[in-house]
C-alpha cells in the first residue's frame, strides 16, 4: 500500500509525459487524475492505520548506494508525522489535479502540465517518506526541480522564466546548507540513516569541535546548517525573495507547491529532525526568532500589494512563519497542526483567487476588481469561508492552529518565545486586515473593472468549485476534529515516536494555563483587523489612500518589500556580474584560452595529422612497429633490469 | 658421445644455413625447397634428442604434407620477387637494427641463463625411460587423457579453419554444367523425345 | 606395464562450453545437410545455443573449480566474463540480421562462426595454464579472422581479414615464443604453480623470465588493440562488414582484457612490478593514441576503431594498479564498454540509403531533425563514451582512476584524465554534425524493430545506471576478488 501511495504519482506522471501526445489531454487527466485520487484515499487509510492504530512501518525499497562505508537504504518511513504530510500532499494534490483540468483548459500543453504536478507530487512524497538524510535531500532537490518547471511552465513568459530561474537559485543557498549539513551529520555520526543518527544525537550534546580555533557546538552546527535549508525550502525571512515572484506560475500550481506542501517542506524538515534540533537549544531559538520576524515582515509587506496572488503568497510566507516559531519553542506538534489546517485553507485561498482570476479575464490586479460578489457567488462564498479561516474566526479551522501556536509562543516562558508571542500577535492583526481587504477590494464596492471584462464574467464550472468546497469543509472542521489527536491530551500517542521533545519541557501542559488575555488576544485583534478593513474600504473609501500618501516613504518601503529585491541585487547580483564579466574576458579569454585549450588544440591538431600518418595501410610496416614497440620495451628492461 | 656431438652440430648448422637460404635466395622454389632441407635438420636434431615420434611427424606432416603444398603454389602463383623486394633495400638499416638488437637481447638472455631450479616434480608429465614406453605410447597416454581437454579444441580449431576456407573460397557457380550420371542412366526414351505427328503440306 | 588407471575428467564446470561446440557442431550439420533451410533458423539456433549457455553459466555458482588438469577453470571471474561475452555474441548476431540479408551474406556460417568464436573466447578466460590459454585464443583469432573476411566479394573485407591474419599470426607466434621461454625458465604452464614459483619472494626473476613475460604482455596486448600492437585496428575495422566490426569491438574485447588480467593478476602477481611497468606504458600509449589519432577520421568506424583503442587504454588504467579494486574497475569499464558499443553500433547499422551502408561522419549531418529518437539515443551514447557525468562511461571511468589513484599511480591518472578531455573532442563533433549541420540529402534511417530496442536499451542503460548501479559493482567485486585470495 504505501509503495502504491509514493509510485502511483510517478506512473502517472511518466505516462502523461511520456505518451501525452499519444493518450491526449484528457487521457493525461484521467491517469494523472485517477492516480492521485487512488493515492489520496489510500493515504487517509495510512493515516489511520499509523496515527490511530499505532502501526508505523518501515517499507524496503531496495538498496541504494554502497560506497565503502557509506551505505543507503531507499526506505520508505512511514510513521505518524510521514501519514499526516501523506494526507496533506495527497489531498491537496489530488484536488489541485482536478482543479487544473478546469483551469487550464484552453491551454495547448496540458499533458506536460499534468505530468509535472505528479511528477511534483512523487518528488514531494520521497522527501516525506525518506528514512534517511540522502533521501530526503533526493526529494528536496526533486521538489525544487519539479518548482522550477511548473513556475516557468509558460516558458515563453520571460517574467515566468526570470522567476523560475530566482527560485532555482535562491533556493540553491538554501540547498547548499542542506548539503553541508548533510555532510556534517555523516562525518559526525558516520551515518545518514535517521534511526541511527537520532540514536546518537544525545551523546553528541554540548560537545566542540575546532574550526579556526574556535570552538563551536556540534549540534548548533548541524542544526543551523540544516536549518538554513529550510529556510530556503520554506521562504523564511532574507530567503523569501522567491516566493512571491514564483507566483507567474499557474495559479493550481501556487496552490499545490507555494502554499499547502513544497514551502512546507521546511517545517517537516525540523519537525522530523527535532531529536537533533532538541539538543540545540542556540539553534531552536535562532529558528524561533526567524519565524517571528518572518511571520511580522511578510505580514506588513502584505498590507499593501494590489496583485491578488502576491497578497497571498505573503500570507503564506507568514503563516510559514508560524510554523517555524512554534516548532522554534519545542511545540512541534502545533507546528504541524498548523501546516495541516494552513494547507486546506490556503489552497483554497489560492485556488479561490484562481477562480477570480479566470472569472475575471486572467486579471490579476485586485485595484480592477470589486463588486463582483453578485456575479460568482459560489466563489465568494468560498473564498469568505477561507479568509475567515486564515484570520482565525472561532471555530474554523485556522482558530485551532493559530491559537495553539501563539499560546505556545507564550508558554515558552523564554525570551524568545515572548519576542515570538508579541509578533504573532501584531502580525495576526495584519493578517485579519489584509485579507479582509482582499475580500473587499476584489468582491465589493464599486466595480472597477471595464465592462468588458464584467460583461464576461462567469462561474467557474463545476471541475473547479467541487475541489473548492472540499478545500472548504476541511478549511472549516479540520480544526475541530484533529485538534485534539494532533495537540489535545493524548497527542503523545498519536505522535508515537515521530516527534521527540525533552522530557524535562512540558509545553503542551503550559498551553493549558496561559492567562485569559492571552488565549483571546488573537481572536480579538482577528476582529479588530476586519474593523479597520471595513473602515477603510467599505465604509470610507479614500481614507486608504489618503493613509498612503501621508505616511508616503513607509508605504514605498513597503510597497517594494522592504526593498531586498534591490537590496541583494546590489549586494549579491551586480559584484557577481562583475567578477564573472572579468573573469570572463580578462581571465577566461585572455590568459586560459591562450595559453591554454586554444593552445593544446593545435598541438593536438598536429599530433592527429602524425598519427594518421602512421596508419598507413601496409601490412609490414604494421607488423614493423609491433617489433619495434617489442624491442623498445625489451631494451628496457635490459637496462632496467627489472624492478627488483 | 663424440659422434652424438658431431652428428648434432651437422644438423644444427645445416638447420641454420638453409634457413638463412629460404629467405635469400632469389628463385622462390629453391626457397621452398631449402625450407624442406631445413625441416629435415630439424627432424635429425629430434631423433638425436630421442624424440623420434617427432621427427617423424615433422617430416610427414611438413615435409610430405605442408612443404609440398608450398611448392604447388609458389609454382602456380608465380610470384615476381624482384618486384617484392623493391622496397627491402630501404628498410634494411632500421630493420637490421631491430633485428639485430632482439637477437643480441635473445643470446643475453640464454647467455646470462639465471636459470630457475626447476623444483622436483614441478614438471607437468616427465617423460618416462625411453627403454620402458616408446615415446608415442608416451605421447598417448598423456594427449588422450590429460590433455584431452586441448586435444578437442585443437580439433575444433582445425573445424574453424575446414569452415573458414569453404566459406571464403566455394561458390556456387551459376550456369556450370556437370555430369549427373544417375540423371543419365535414369533417362528414358519418353524423356529424352517427343514425338510429333507432321501433316504433309505444313510445317511444324 | 600397464598405463596408470585414467580417471575422467569433471565434465561439468565446463558444460557451458561443451553445450557450445555440441550445439556449434549440430548447427553446422543442420547447415549443411538441410541446405535449403534458411540461414535465419541457423541464427536462431545459435542464438538459443548463446542463451542456454549463459542459463548454465549463471547456475553455476559457487567457488573456483578446476577440472582437466587444472586446465580449465571456473570461478566468479569466469563466469562474470563469460556473461559478458554470451551478452556481446548474442546481441551482435541480433543486430546484423538486417545487414547480413541486405548484403546477401546470410549465410549458415556466419552464425556457427560466431559461435565458435565465442567458444573460444570462453575458453581464454577460463584457461588455467599457458597451453590452454592459447589454445582458446586461437580458436577464437581463427574464427574471427574469417568473420573479418565474411564479405568475399568486398575487397576491403577481404583485405581487412588477411591483414587481420597476418597480424594475428605474428602476435601468436610472439605470445607462443613468450610462453615458451616461461616455460623453460620455470618449468610449468600450470597457473597455479606459476603463482607459486614467482610468489616465491627469494627468487630473483632472471631477464629469461622477463622477456617471456614482455612477449607474452605483447602477444596479449595485440588481442586488446594496445599501442603499440594496435595498428591491424583501425584497418580491419573499417574494412570488415558492419557486424563484424561491432562483435570485434565488443565480446573478444572483453575476452582478451579479462584474460590478460587473469595472467597478469593470477600466475604472475608475484611480479607486478615488473608487468606494471608495461602495462602502465602501453595504458598511456592507448589512451593518448586513441585520443589524438580519432580526430581526423572521417569514417565512423574507423573512429570506432580509434576511440576502442583509447577505451582499452583506460581499461588498462585499473589493471596497472595491480590491486583488487583496479580489476575490479576493469570488469565495471568492460561493462559498461560493451553496453554503450551496442548503441553506437546499432546506430552506424541503421545509416544507410538505397546505394548501401554509409560510414561517413558527415552523413549523419541533419539526423537531429529528420531523426530525432536516433540522434538523441546516439548523442547520449557519445556522452556517454566521452565519459560525461552522470552517464554510464564516467562511472566507467571514475572506477579504474580512482584504483590508479590509490594504488599511488597519480601520473597515470592524470594523463589519463587529459586523454579523456582530447578524446571528448570527437565524440561532442559528432553531436555537434547531428544537430548543427545542414544534410547533404535528406536523411531517413528506419530501425528494424530489434535494433531499435538494443539502441534504447544501451542508451538508456547509460543514462540510468548511475541510479542503480550495485548489481553490476558487487558483481564486478565477487568477481575480482578470486583473484587475488
Amino acid at each position: 500500500m504505501y509503495s502504491a501511495i509514493v509510485f502511483l504519482p510517478l506512473l502517472g506522471a511518466l505516462i502523461a509525459g511520456l505518451f501525452g501526445r499519444r493518450i491526449g489531454a484528457a487521457g493525461a487527466q484521467m491517469v494523472t487524475c485517477g492516480a492521485m485520487v487512488i493515492s489520496a484515499l489510500l493515504s487517509m487509510l495510512a493515516l489511520y492505520q499509523v496515527g490511530f492504530l499505532h502501526q508505523p512501518e518501515t517499507v524496503q525499497v531496495l538498496r541504494w548506494i554502497d560506497s565503502g562505508a557509506f551505505e543507503v537504504d531507499w526506505v520508505l518511513r512511514i510513521d505518524t508525522l510521514t501519514a499526516v504530510m501523506l494526507v496533506v500532499v495527497n489531498c491537496v494534490s489530488a484536488l489541485v489535479h482536478i482543479y487544473s483540468i478546469g483551469y487550464m483548459a484552453h491551454d495547448p500543453h496540458r499533458p506536460r502540465f499534468m505530468a509535472y504536478l505528479s511528477l511534483f507530487t512523487f518528488a514531494m512524497l520521497m522527501l516525506v517518506t525518506s528514512d534517511n538524510f540522502l533521501q530526503m535531500y533526493f526529494g528536496w532537490e526533486g521538489v525544487g526541480l519539479a518548482s522550477y518547471l511548473l513556475i516557468g511552465f509558460w516558458y515563453k513568459r520571460p517574467s515566468a522564466n526570470a522567476a523560475a530561474i530566482k527560485a532555482f537559485v535562491v533556493n540553491r543557498v538554501g540547498d547548499f546548507g542542506f548539503a553541508l549539513g548533510i555532510m556534517a551529520v555523516f562525518m559526525v555520526f558516520g551515518t545518514v540513516s535517521f534511526d541511527a543518527v537520532f540514536a546518537q544525537a544525545p551523546a553528541m550534546a554540548g560537545k566542540t569541535f575546532n574550526f579556526l580555533n574556535w570552538q563551536p557546538d556540534i549540534m548548533t552546527t548541524i542544526c543551523l546548517l540544516l536549518f538554513v535549508g529550510a529556510m530556503g525550502k520554506s521562504a523564511q525571512f532574507m530567503l523569501h525573495t522567491w516566493l512571491p515572484d514564483a507566483m507567474e506560475g499557474p495559479t493550481p500550481v501556487s496552490a499545490l507547491i507555494h502554499a499547502a506542501t513544497m514551502v512546507t517542506a521546511g517545517v517537516f524538515l525540523v519537525a522530523r529532525c527535532s531529536p537533533l534540533f532538541e539538543f540545540a537549544p542556540d539553534a531552536l531559538a535562532f529558528v524561533t526568532v526567524v519565524g517571528a520576524t518572518t511571520a511580522f515582515f511578510a505580514a506588513t509587506i502584505g498590507l499593501v500589494q494590489n496583485d491578488i496572488k502576491r497578497v497571498i503568497a505573503y500570507s503564506t510566507c507568514s503563516q510559514l512563519g508560524y510554523m517555524f516559531f512554534a516548532a522554534g519553542v519545542s511545540a512541534y506538534n502545533v507546528a504541524i497542526f498548523h501546516l495541516f489546517t494552513h494547507a486546506f485553507f490556503k489552497a483554497l485561498l489560492f485556488l479561490g483567487a484562481g477562480s477570480v482570476i479566470h472569472a475575471l479575464s486572467d486579471e490579476q490586479d485586485m485595484r480592477k476588481m470589486g463588486g463582483v460578489y453578485k456575479l460568482i457567488p459560489a466563489t465568494w462564498l468560498l473564498m469568505l469561508i477561507g479568509t475567515l479561516a486564515l484570520t482565525g474566526f472561532p471555530l474554523t479551522a485556522g482558530y485551532f492552529s493559530k491559537d495553539a501556536v501563539i499560546e505556545a509562543a507564550y508558554a515558552a516562558g523564554s525570551g524568545v518565545g515572548q519576542y515570538a508571542f508579541a509578533m504573532g500577535v501584531v502580525a495576526a492583526l495584519m493578517t485579519a486586515f489584509y485579507s479582509w481587504r482582499l475580500i473587499f477590494m476584489t468582491f465589493h464596492g464599486p466595480s472597477r473593472a471595464d465592462h468588458h471584462t464584467l460583461e464576461h464574467v462567469h462561474e467557474s464550472p463545476m471541475v473547479m468549485l467541487a475541489p473548492l468546497v472540499l478545500l472548504a469543509a476541511g478549511a472549516l472542521f479540520a480544526g475541530m476534529a484533529f485538534a485534539g489527536p494532533f495537540i489535545g491530551e493524548h497527542s503523545g500517542a498519536f505522535w508515537g515516536k515521530a516527534l521527540f521533545v525533552m522530557p524535562d519541557k512540558h509545553i503542551l501542559e503550559a498551553m493549558h494555563h496561559v492567562p485569559g488575555w492571552v488565549k483571546w488576544s488573537p481572536v480579538v485583534v482577528g476582529f479588530a483587523g476586519l474593523l479597520l478593513a471595513w473602515q477603510m474600504y467599505i465604509r470610507n473609501p479614500g481614507s486608504a489612500d489618503r493613509l498612503a500618501q501621508t505616511h508616503y516613504p513607509l508605504y514605498q518601503f513597503l510597497l517594494n518589500k522592504w526593498y531586498f529585491d534591490e537590496l541583494y541585487d546590489l549586494i549579491f547580483v551586480r559584484p557577481a556580474m562583475a567578477i564573472g564579466r572579468f573573469l570572463w574576458l580578462r581571465g577566461d579569454g585572455g590568459v586560459i584560452d591562450r595559453f591554454g585549450p586554444d593552445g593544446i588544440a593545435a598541438t593536438v591538431q598536429e599530433l592527429t595529422r602524425r598519427a594518421a600518418q602512421l596508419q598507413s595501410g601496409y601490412v609490414y610496416h604494421y607488423a614493423f612497429a609491433m617489433l619495434i614497440g617489442l624491442s623498445a620495451i625489451t631494451t628496457w628492461y635490459m637496462f632496467s633490469g627489472g624492478a627488483h | 658421445m663424440i659422434i652424438q656431438a658431431m652428428a648434432f652440430y651437422l644438423f644444427a648448422t645445416v638447420t641454420v644455413a638453409s634457413a638463412v637460404m629460404v629467405i635469400s635466395v632469389r628463385n622462390p622454389v629453391h626457397s621452398v625447397l631449402f625450407l624442406i632441407l631445413t625441416f629435415f635438420n630439424a627432424a635429425g636434431l629430434f631423433v638425436l634428442l630421442g624424440a623420434e615420434f617427432l621427427a617423424m611427424i615433422l617430416v610427414i606432416v611438413y615435409v610430405g604434407a605442408v612443404a609440398v603444398l608450398f611448392l604447388f603454389v609458389v609454382m602456380m602463383l608465380d610470384i615476381d620477387f624482384v618486384e617484392l623486394r623493391q622496397g627491402f633495400l630501404n628498410y634494411l638499416p632500421v630493420g637490421g637494427a631491430i633485428g639485430f638488437i632482439l637477437v643480441l637481447e635473445l643470446i643475453l638472455v640464454l647467455g646470462a641463463s639465471s636459470v630457475i631450479q626447476v623444483p622436483e616434480g614441478m614438471a607437468a608429465s616427465p617423460a618416462p625411460p625411453l627403454g620402458e614406453v616408446t615415446n608415442t605410447e608416451a605421447l598417448g597416454r598423456i594427449l588422450y587423457t590429460d590433455y584431452v581437454y586441448l586435444f578437442q579444441t585443437a580439433g575444433l580449431v582445425l573445424l574453424v579453419a575446414m569452415i573458414g576456407a569453404i566459406v571464403l573460397t566455394l561458390r556456387a557457380r551459376e550456369g556450370v554444367r556437370r555430369q549427373n550420371i544417375s540423371d543419365q542412366v535414369a533417362r528414358t526414351p519418353a524423356l529424352g523425345m517427343e514425338l510429333k505427328d507432321v501433316k504433309p503440306g505444313q510445317g511444324l | 606395464m600397464t598405463p596408470d588407471a585414467f580417471v575422467p575428467p569433471n565434465l561439468l564446470p565446463a558444460l557451458p562450453e561443451i553445450l557450445m561446440a555440441c550445439g556449434a557442431m549440430a548447427l553446422l550439420m543442420l547447415g549443411v545437410y538441410r541446405s535449403h533451410a534458411p540461414a535465419r533458423v541457423v541464427t536462431q539456433g545459435a542464438l538459443f545455443v548463446l542463451m542456454a549457455a549463459a542459463a548454465l553459466v549463471l547456475l553455476q555458482g559457487g567457488a573456483r573449480v578446476e577440472t582437466f588438469s587444472g586446465g580449465f577453470v571456473s570461478d566468479a571471474f569466469s563466469r562474470f566474463a563469460k556473461i559478458l561475452i554470451l551478452l556481446g555474441s548474442g546481441v551482435t548476431l541480433i543486430m546484423s540480421q538486417g545487414y547480413l540479408r541486405r548484403e546477401h551474406m546470410d549465410r549458415f556460417e556466419f552464425p556457427v562462426l560466431v559461435l565458435l568464436a565465442t567458444l573460444g573466447m570462453m575458453m581464454m578466460v577460463s584457461a588455467g595454464d599457458l597451453i590452454s590459454l592459447y589454445m582458446g585464443l586461437e580458436l577464437q583469432s581463427l574464427a574471427l579472422y574469417v568473420l573479418a573476411a565474411f564479405k568475399r566479394d568486398s575487397q576491403r573485407a577481404t583485405e581487412a581479414g588477411l591483414k587481420y591474419f597476418v597480424l594475428g599470426a605474428l602476435a601468436s607466434g610472439i605470445l607462443l615464443y613468450g610462453a615458451s621461454l616461461i616455460y623453460g625458465f620455470t618449468g610449468t604452464v600450470n597457473f597455479v604453480k606459476l603463482a607459486a614459483i614467482f610468489g616465491d619472494d627469494h627468487a630473483q626473476p632472471g631477464l629469461g623470465l622477463i622477456f617471456g613475460l614482455v612477449f607474452l604482455t605483447a602477444g596479449l596486448a595485440f588481442k586488446i588493440s594496445a599501442v603499440p600492437f594496435h595498428m591491424w585496428t583501425p584497418d580491419v575495422y573499417e574494412g570488415a562488414p558492419t557486424p563484424v566490426t561491432a562483435l570485434l569491438a565488443s565480446a573478444p574485447k572483453v575476452a582478451a582484457m579479462a584474460l590478460f588480467v587473469r595472467v597478469m593478476s593470477q600466475p604472475l602477481l608475484g611480479m607486478v612490478g615488473e608487468w606494471q611497468q608495461i602495462v602502465v606504458f602501453i595504458s598511456i600509449a592507448s589512451m593518448v593514441l586513441g585520443a589524438v589519432a580519432a580526430i581526423g577520421q572521417k569514417n565512423i568506424k574507423r573512429l570506432m576503431a580509434f576511440s576502442s583503442i583509447g577505451h582499452m587504454g583506460f581499461a588498462l588504467v585499473g589493471l596497472a594498479a595491480g590491486t583488487e579494486e583496479g580489476v575490479q574497475g576493469v570488469l565495471i569499464y568492460l561493462a559498461i564498454y560493451v553496453a554503450m558499443n551496442f548503441g553506437v553500433f546499432g546506430c552506424i547499422l541503421a545509416m544507410r540509403n538505397k546505394g548501401g551502408q554509409m560510414e561517413a561522419i558527415n552523413d549523419l549531418a541533419g539526423l537531429g531533425r529528420s531523426n530525432p529518437m536516433m540522434a538523441l539515443a546516439l548523442a547520449l551514447l557519445m556522452f556517454s563514451l566521452a565519459g560525461i557525468p552522470p552517464l554510464a562511461g564516467f562511472f566507467a571511468k571514475f572506477y579504474v582512476f580512482l584504483a590508479a589513484v590509490h594504488a599511488g599511480l597519480y601520473v597515470l591518472a592524470v594523463i589519463g584524465v587529459l586523454a579523456s578531455v582530447i578524446g571528448a573532442y570527437y565524440y561532442l563533433r559528432i553531436i555537434k554534425i547531428m544537430y548543427f549541420d545542414e544534410p547533404a540529402e535528406a536523411t531517413n534511417w528506419p530501425m528494424s524493430p530489434p535494433l531499435r530496442l538494443i539502441v534504447a536499451g544501451s542508451s538508456l542503460f547509460s543514462l540510468f545506471f548511475f541510479i542503480y548501479p550495485m548489481p553490476l559493482v558487487t558483481g564486478a567485486a565477487t568477481a575480482a576478488a578470486v583473484l587475488f585470495k
